[in-house]
């Protein structure tokens, strides 16, 4: 990565032009060529350092039910209980921690009803307690990494 | 705002990027039956009903040298959340800052925000300097570094109805 690559990922965290040619915009905006910026792009992509041009939705506006979740699970059955979890289609993502609640996942459904049955589902398989913890108000997402 | 079929074909066609070509929109467009304007007013109108909540590249943080991500969760007095989460969310290496239920007896924290860094050091030091700057002295927090993400780090899908969500959303 070089610092023009530098100046395109910090410009292109912060938004996406929606006009007919967004990349000739933002080429502008970094005093390149349209060609160059696209080439760089598809470099990035390739390199693995981006991994894509992409909106972030918001969950419940589309219909859908999001929550974040945790459980406590015993370190001898932490490999059955991982895969218990993510058998479910509706985990989005799931990351241990360093906790007595040592795995947190994400569940994402179609129908905001869906997150009860699965949470139900999951203490029942793993005889785990789920603490269910959905956002009550965000503050903020931003997701913006300087490089 | 209600989304129609063509909305829902937009978000379907987007999800997995936009296509790198001089004009993104047009080859949208081309591919579910819209005018390129018809994309560009759509999404301008997602965006508005803050449906599509941010549009731009997603980069793979750890490729970037961000190796430690720290979920920050904090105890606050009920009637100061509001405040104290507006305070965190101004620093600019927070990246998500959420209000959620506290969980007693056995989880007390209310105030969540993720930080990464380059290594858990880096994580703490700017933990210290919220707490600095703001004056936290007296709140309790802790940092849950992450050991292992098990499931579709980065990867995110959509179908009707379903959520798009980014890997450190929590």
């Amino acid at each position: 990565m070089d610092k023009l690559d530098r100046q395109i990922i910090n410009r292109l965290q912060s938004g996406f032009p929606i006009c007919e040619r967004p990349f000739k915009m933002v080429a502008t905006w970094l005093n390149i060529t349209e060609q160059t910026l696209l080439q760089r792009l598809e470099k990035l992509l390739e390199e693995g350092i981006l991994s894509r041009f992409a909106p972030l939705y918001h969950a419940e506006k589309l219909g859908g039910g999001l929550t974040l979740a945790a459980l406590a699970v015993p370190e001898h059955d932490f490999e059955r209980v991982t895969n218990i979890v993510n058998s479910f289609p509706e985990i989005a993502h799931n990351y241990a921690r360093e906790h007595d609640l040592n795995m947190w996942f994400v569940i994402a459904t179609e129908k905001p009803e869906r997150i009860n049955e699965i949470i139900k589902e999951i203490e029942k398989q793993t005889a785990l307690t789920v603490y269910n913890m959905p956002k009550q108000t965000e503050y903020y997402i931003g997701l913006y990494f300087e490089v | 705002m209600l989304l129609d079929y063509r909305d829902w074909n937009i978000i379907e066609a987007i999800q997995k990027g936009l296509p790198l070509v001089t004009k993104p929109y047009a080859f949208i467009g081309a591919q579910i039956g819209l005018s390129e304007s018809e994309v560009i007013s759509r999404i301008e109108q997602l965006q508005k009903a803050n449906i599509i909540k941010r549009f731009g590249i997603v980069v793979r943080h750890r490729q970037l040298g961000y190796r430690s991500n720290g979920m920050v969760v904090w105890d606050i007095p009920d009637d100061q959340v509001t405040e104290i989460g507006k305070k965190i969310k101004n620093f600019e290496f927070v990246t998500l800052c959420y209000r959620r239920p506290r969980k007693l007896p056995d989880w007390r924290y209310n105030l969540f925000c993720m930080i990464h860094g380059q290594d858990r050091e880096n994580v703490k030091e700017k933990v210290a300097l919220i707490i600095e700057q703001c004056r936290f002295q007296h709140l309790h927090y802790e940092i849950l570094f992450s050991r292992r993400c098990f499931k579709q780090c980065g990867a995110m899908y959509i179908q009707r109805n379903m959520v798009a969500l980014d890997a450190v959303n929590g």
